[in-house]
Parts: structure tokens; sequence; C-alpha cells
């Protein structure tokens, strides 16, 4: 198929109906929006449901009663969107059914703005609903890429009965860029096993996520656990750029890591032995490939549109071994390749510590220019 | 006593889709009759194989486990919601929910007013016991005014703690609406009556006709403080001035449904 020009969430919009969406439930917001209002057209046209819901509440729900039937759903939303579906998130995740979550990340907290972040990290990767539970994460850094892993997040979401999210910002949700859309996928004919179709007579399936017995409780959550550990095992993905004769890393997710390919790229026409670890599943993390880097580089710069959160990650990989350096920007406003590639040479001229933490010398830095 | 040779008819038998077990609730409670009689509905109807029921957050939390159909469990108040969810995906199917008051009219409120207004082909089962149960009897968006509960010991104030919703006369207003009513479950009369009005949600349902909710008021003897017959006698003294009985909304087409 031709490559096409398309907005990021026309074309996530567009990749979920082909890789078999069945039933979609979201409710609009900014910078998001495209994305659902596709849908609004396209879901009828094939006769499948599309419900624009009277809340972000209520469409978690839908989905969660959807994902009860065995069929491919999904939502979308955006930040201050994906805070009221936590609820749902954890309800989603104790009943192991498979969904599928875009998240068009925007500045924050609160309202925030509606200009792309990716201060989402910590309340996806890291939790947001209550209890032990897990997200798989996928983080795009192109349209292409969003495409891509939007196909995959439902084969992920099926295979581990695992909620997939696809955490892009608004820049990548708003940005028209060439993209390959995939080819359409016949409906799943197949219903699992512990989905829920009527008893037709047979045994009644019942899917809760309620066990007022703490030992059998715990035993869910020990096979949780398993199976997440699976997915740690089987499911990392990342990119590498530059980074066979590095002796400095930059580590960024999504735009950031995009961003920071382009200061990486400026940095190497100036000689500087720089590379870049883009992870694409921030979960599970790409802790081994880290560890490895750390063995063999001479320091680590993190490029986040937030305040350090995915900082945390590398620091307990890295564990004080190397120095380890932050660069952020928050509340929506993005970060040049100037301004990384200024944090690269800042990281080769030194000098370096493993002392003190990154955030703290961050901002110090940073009230100097915005004050 | 006269014996007689005329052979046995059984006249009362438990339905097919109630499960023999023990009840979990408290004695005297009528949640126990309304699932009864949704029970004996599926079973009259014939649908039970392809109905999936929405259970919710209350004391009818484990209501699944005495209905031998196939059954969700939602969080607090969206049950709605997920009911929204499978009927789209299984228009054909039959779903309802099964929701308490403070899951319904407090919590859920959100979730109840958008699947009423899209005329979402669900049925709900509302029961009305003008307390929450089952974390000892609080205050309830039902709770009348002067009523003292846990959470209004002094009894509800007004000025204070606001005013009781009527939910079948609130939902009745929604064009999605097709068939809203409310009945009790005090009596042997108005146990009748709802089984009826139980019998046409369902109806209301197969026939495509859009959104029903049947409101029956029930007893809370253990958090009212009362005896079950006390409980029934509560219910027709104080809660039927503030919560009539009757029909609030029946669709044109409703009405044409012959049963």
């Amino acid at each position: 198929m031709a490559k096409e020009l398309i907005k990021g969430n026309t074309a996530v919009a567009e990749a979920a109906l082909r890789a078999g969406l069945e039933a979609y439930f979201g409710y609009p917001i900014t910078p998001q929006t495209e994305l659902l209002e596709h849908l609004s057209a396209r879901m009828p046209e094939l006769g499948r449901p599309f419900v624009q819901a009277e809340s972000e509440l209520g469409a978690i729900n839908m989905v969660y009663g959807a994902a009860c039937t065995g069929k491919r759903t999904m939502t979308s939303s955006s930040s201050p969107g994906v805070s009221l579906m936590m609820e749902g998130l954890s309800y989603i995740a104790g009943t192991e059914v498979p969904a599928v979550l875009v998240d068009v990340v925007r500045g924050g907290p609160g309202l925030g703005n509606i200009a792309p972040a990716q201060g989402d990290y910590n309340q996806i990767v890291h939790g947001g609903g209550h209890g032990d539970y897990h997200l798989l994460v996928l983080a795009p850094a192109s349209v292409q890429e969003a495409v891509d892993l939007t196909v995959l997040a439902f084969d992920l979401a099926e295979k581990y009965r695992n909620i997939v999210v696809v955490l892009m910002d608004g820049s990548i949700g708003q940005m028209m860029e060439p993209a390959e859309l995939p080819p359409f996928q016949p409906l799943k004919t197949e219903i699992p096993d512990w989905a829920v179709r009527g008893t037709n007579g047979g045994e009644k399936r019942v899917l809760t996520s309620i066990n007022l017995d703490p030992p059998a409780q715990e035993v869910m959550n020990l096979r949780l656990m398993k199976r997440w550990q699976e997915i740690e095992k089987n499911e990392v993905r990342f990119k590498e750029y530059y980074l066979e004769d590095a002796e400095f890393v930059v580590v960024g997710f999504g735009t950031a890591g995009r961003i920071s390919l382009s200061a990486v790229r400026a940095a190497r026409e100036q000689g500087i032995k720089v590379g870049l670890l883009r992870p694409i599943t921030v979960a599970p993390f790409p802790n081994d490939i880290l560890n490895e880097l750390t063995d063999r580089v001479k320091a680590f710069l993190v490029v986040e549109m937030n305040a350090g959160q995915m900082l945390e990650d590398v620091r307990l990989v890295v564990r004080g071994r190397k120095p380890v350096e932050f660069f952020g920007r928050m509340g929506g406003v993005m970060p040049y390749p100037d301004e990384v590639l200024t944090e690269i040479k800042r990281l080769v001229e030194g000098p370096l510590t493993t002392e003190g933490h990154p955030r703290d010398r961050w901002l110090s830095r940073l009230s100097e220019t915005i004050g | 006593m006269v014996m007689t040779d005329v052979p046995a008819k059984i006249v009362y038998e438990r339905p097919k889709v109630l499960d023999p077990r023990v009840t979990h609730y408290c004695p005297g409670c009528t949640h126990g009759v309304a699932h009864r009689l949704v029970a004996e509905v599926l079973d009259e109807m014939g649908i039970a194989g392809n109905t999936i029921g929405v259970a919710s957050v209350g004391c009818s939390v484990f209501a699944y486990n005495y209905f031998n159909i196939d059954f969700v469990e939602a969080s607090h108040g969206r049950a709605p919601a997920m009911a929204t969810g499978i009927k789209r995906v299984y228009p054909d199917h039959t779903v309802f929910t099964y929701q308490g008051d403070g899951d319904l009219a407090s919590i859920g409120m959100g979730e109840i007013v958008g699947a009423a207004s899209r005329g979402e082909k669900i049925t709900v089962i509302f029961i009305n016991n003008a307390n929450y149960g089952m974390t000892g009897g609080q205050m309830a968006p039902t709770t009348l005014p002067g009523q003292k509960t846990s959470s209004s010991p002094t009894g509800r104030d007004t000025n204070r703690q606001g005013f009781p919703i009527q939910t079948a006369e609130l939902l009745s207003t929604l064009e999605g609406s097709a068939y809203i009513v409310r009945r009790s479950l005090h009596s042997s009369r108005e146990i009748r009556r709802a089984k009826k009005a139980i019998r046409t949600a369902f109806e209301v349902q197969k026939g495509n006709l859009g959104f029903s909710l049947v409101e029956l008021l029930s007893t809370c003897p253990t958090n009212w403080g009362m005896s079950a017959a006390g409980s029934r006698d509560w219910i027709e003294e104080r809660m039927l001035p503030f919560y009539p009985l009757g029909d609030y909304k029946v669709s044109p087409a409703v009405a044409e449904l012959k049963i």
C-alpha cells in the first residue's frame, strides 16, 4: 500500500479499524479528538459499534463491557480524560480482559493546555489506578510508528489478556506525515473461551474483579505478576541509533527521542561520539540494553517532555555507576534540537558527577533560563 | 384430613435461572424477591441462554452468584456503561443491570442518564431501599427527609443535606426512555405488579423499543433497625408518599406491546 500524507490521530484511528477494531467508545478531548471523529464516520460505515460516551468514565466502562465479550475494543483520550479512566483501567486489569487505550498526552497538571507533553509517563507506566497491575506501554515517535504500534497493540492485548497503551503526545496526534496504513484484517471469528456471550444452555461465565478471599486474591495477583514477567521477557522493544562506538548516550522516548535524534546527528557532525537509545516499550522498560550500555559508555543524558519521569527508571538501572544528567521541558513546551545539543556538549565537556540528583541540577539551570 | 386421589400438581417451584444456594442477603430483605422475579421472567420468556447480566456495587455485588446466566461485575455506578459496551457488541442479546440506589442515583447518575438518553436498549432493575445497605446504612440520594441513617444521625436535614432524588420521575423526562415505572416489594399484591413490570421491561428490550427501567421500593430491615414486617409497613407509610408507584414513561410503542 502506498504512503499517504495523514494526520497522526486519523492514522491511528484508521489503523485500529483495519486491525479489526470491533467496538470504539470515546469522549472528545483535544488533542485527541480527530481520532474519535474519524471513527464516528468509519465505524458505522462498516456496521461496527461507535459510541460517544457521556464522559471518559462512561467510555472506559463501555470498553470494559465490550472487552468482556472478547471482541477487539479500544478508547482514546488525552491526559485529563485518561486520569478519569484510571478506575476503569484497574478494573479491566483486575478482570484480565484485553483492551487498547491511546493516550495523546498534553501539558499538565490539571487542565494544563493542549500542547504536546509526556507528563503522563508515571500515570501510565507506574500505575494510576489502584492495586498491583501493569500496562504494556508502546511509545511511537512518528505517525508511521503510531500506526504500526496500534496494530501491534491489539495483538499484544489479546496475547496476554492485558491492557496495552499507545502513549503518544499531542504533536504525533496533530502532525501530518507520510505513512503507510496497514491492510484490512478480517474480524476475528473465534471468541475466547473466557468471554461472556450468553450460556446458550451451557455453563455460565462470570467476569469480575472482586474476590473477598485474600489468599485467593493473592493467587490472582501472582498470576498477574507472572504474566508481567512473561511480557518483560518477550516484549521489550527499543531503537538504537549510533550506539556501536558511542561514549555518551541520550535516552528519550517518543517525540523527545525524535528531537534528541536530530541533536545526536548534529553532534556526530561535530565529531562527538554520542548515540541514542529510544525505548519503544516504556513498559516493559529496556533494562538489559541500558545495563549493557552502562558498562561501556561514559555518561547518559535523559531527555523528556516532563520533569524527569522516565529518568527514575534509567537511574534504577544505572544505579550510580555512571553519571546521568537530565534535560526536560514541561507544561507543553517542546525542547529544540539545539537545546539538546547544548546539553550533549555540556555532558562531553564535564565535569560530571554521580553525586546528587540530576533533576536538581537541571532545575537550577532551567530557573536561570526561564526564571 | 381427607385424602383425595387428585394427582399432585406443581404450583410453585424454583425458577431454573435461579441458583439453589443459601442467600447472603439479610433476613427480611427483598433483594431475594427481586432476584426471583427477574429469574422467573427470564425463564418465562425463554431468553436466559442469550442474556448477559451486569452486577453493580452494593449489597447486590454478588447478584451473579444467584443467576445461572453469563454475568459481569461493574465498578461502582458504571453498570449502564458496561451494559452499553456489551449490548452494542451483541445487539440481539438481552443485557440487564441490577443496581441499588447509591450505585445508580448517586455515583452512577452520569452513566444512567447517559444510557437512558441514548435510548440504550438495556433493562435496568433499580433497587431503592433509601440507604447504602452494604456499607452499613449511610444516607443515600434516596434517603427520605428526616430519615435517620448512620451518616445522618439526627435525621436528613434537607437544609444541609439536600433532597432525595426521585429517579423514575427524573429519567422519565428523557426521550430515550421507553419504559420507566416504579413498583414496590412490600406486599404480595405489589410483588405481582412488580413482576408484570419486569416482564414488560424485558419485552421492551426484546422488541428493540428503547431504554427500560423498573424502580423497586425494597426493604432494608437490618439498616433501618426494624423487623421484616415493620420494614414492609415502613415502605407503605413512609416511602410510598414520597415515591408514588406508577408508570412514569410508557412510550407509544410500549403501550401497544401485547404480552
